[in-house]
């Protein structure tokens, strides 16, 4: 289990004498765990719609759980996130397991590059890509060779002693 | 262009690729045998494998790469098949064989022997050096 986990967050406005029965709003949210997901969904709403978490409630709430969590895939992911000097659109590629973990590695992509925190961050769609003519980035297309073969020159093996004898051989 | 031949080798790699089989170091699967059913990336792969492996996706530095390759496994096999390539492979006898297993079977056996096993190695050994220098000293004398 990683870090984050997928929510699917539904909430409404409360029913008013002009509006008894408000439009339900459904959102998809990447979060550590309930308390913030719900957080997040009155921030995006907030963004959206207007209704808040004092005039709204929140109707159901539910992980979704990876379906093929033993299939790898590529996601395409797109994302905004505030800089230092403005505000940017990206769009991001990443080989993984599950949806989850592809936004984990993003966000830690995103500190790595750009020291973006996660409230600097507005995951706005995940996709998965299913044909590899629509993998777009270099670095996912390498991948994707059929018969794809490489060696791991050069590691160092890490003796469980304090001293050795001899020095480490790199060859692998 | 004229040919010339070579001499020159290349260095053999072990290389990462779909049916190599790996040697996991650390974890909960620490010394057991899988198998590289699908390279994730440049540092993880997805591994499987009949001796209580999970599939899971491996970091490649907590393995090391064995000399054996399941031959013709497909790409993202699934855990039946991989069980019966490795099986058609004879990767367990050929590892059983491998002077690699054999010293980490050795190294086991010897940490789990006791004090009074550590004498009984030590007489052994004497007997074995007695009757080498024994039939070194006969020879001598014959040359």
């Amino acid at each position: 289990m990683g870090r984050l986990q997928e929510y699917e967050v539904i909430g409404r406005h409360l029913p008013t004498e002009t509006d008894p029965t408000p439009k339900l709003y459904r959102l998809q949210i990447f979060a550590p765990n309930s308390v913030v997901a719900k957080s997040r969904y009155w921030y995006f709403m907030k963004q959206l719609r207007k209704v808040k978490k004092s005039t709204g409630e929140i109707v159901s709430m539910k992980v979704i759980s990876e379906k093929r969590p033993t299939k790898v895939k590529n996601f395409g992911i797109w994302i905004r996130y505030d800089s230092r000097s403005g505000t940017h659109n990206m769009y991001k590629e990443y080989r993984d397991l599950s949806r989850t973990s592809a936004v984990e590695s993003l966000y830690q992509d995103m500190a790595a590059r750009h020291r973006a925190r996660f409230r600097s961050i507005h995951i706005l769609k995940v996709v998965e890509l299913e044909k590899s003519e629509d993998v777009k980035r270099q670095y996912i297309k390498q991948l994707l060779t059929p018969g794809l073969k490489f060696p791991l020159p050069h590691r160092v093996t890490k003796s469980k002693q304090i001293f050795s004898f001899k020095r480490p051989s790199t060859f692998y | 262009m004229s040919e010339e031949v070579t001499t020159v080798k290349g260095s053999s790699w072990r290389l990462v690729e779909v049916g190599r089989v790996i040697l996991i170091n650390k974890g909960e699967y620490a010394g057991k045998l899988a198998a590289i059913v699908e390279i994730i990336d440049h540092k993880r792969v997805l591994i499987d494998g009949p001796n209580d492996v999970a599939r899971q996706a491996f970091p490649l530095a907590r393995a090391t790469l064995t000399p054996i390759v399941i031959p013709k496994l497909t790409r993202g096999a699934r855990t039946g098949t991989t069980a019966k390539k490795w099986a058609e492979a004879g990767v367990d006898e050929k590892w059983a064989k491998s002077s690699w297993a054999q010293k980490i079977n050795s190294r086991a056996l010897r940490r789990e022997n006791t004090d009074f096993g550590r004498f009984e190695v030590l007489l052994l050994k004497k007997q074995r050096r007695y009757k080498v220098k024994k039939a070194l000293a006969k020879a001598k004398k014959l040359a």
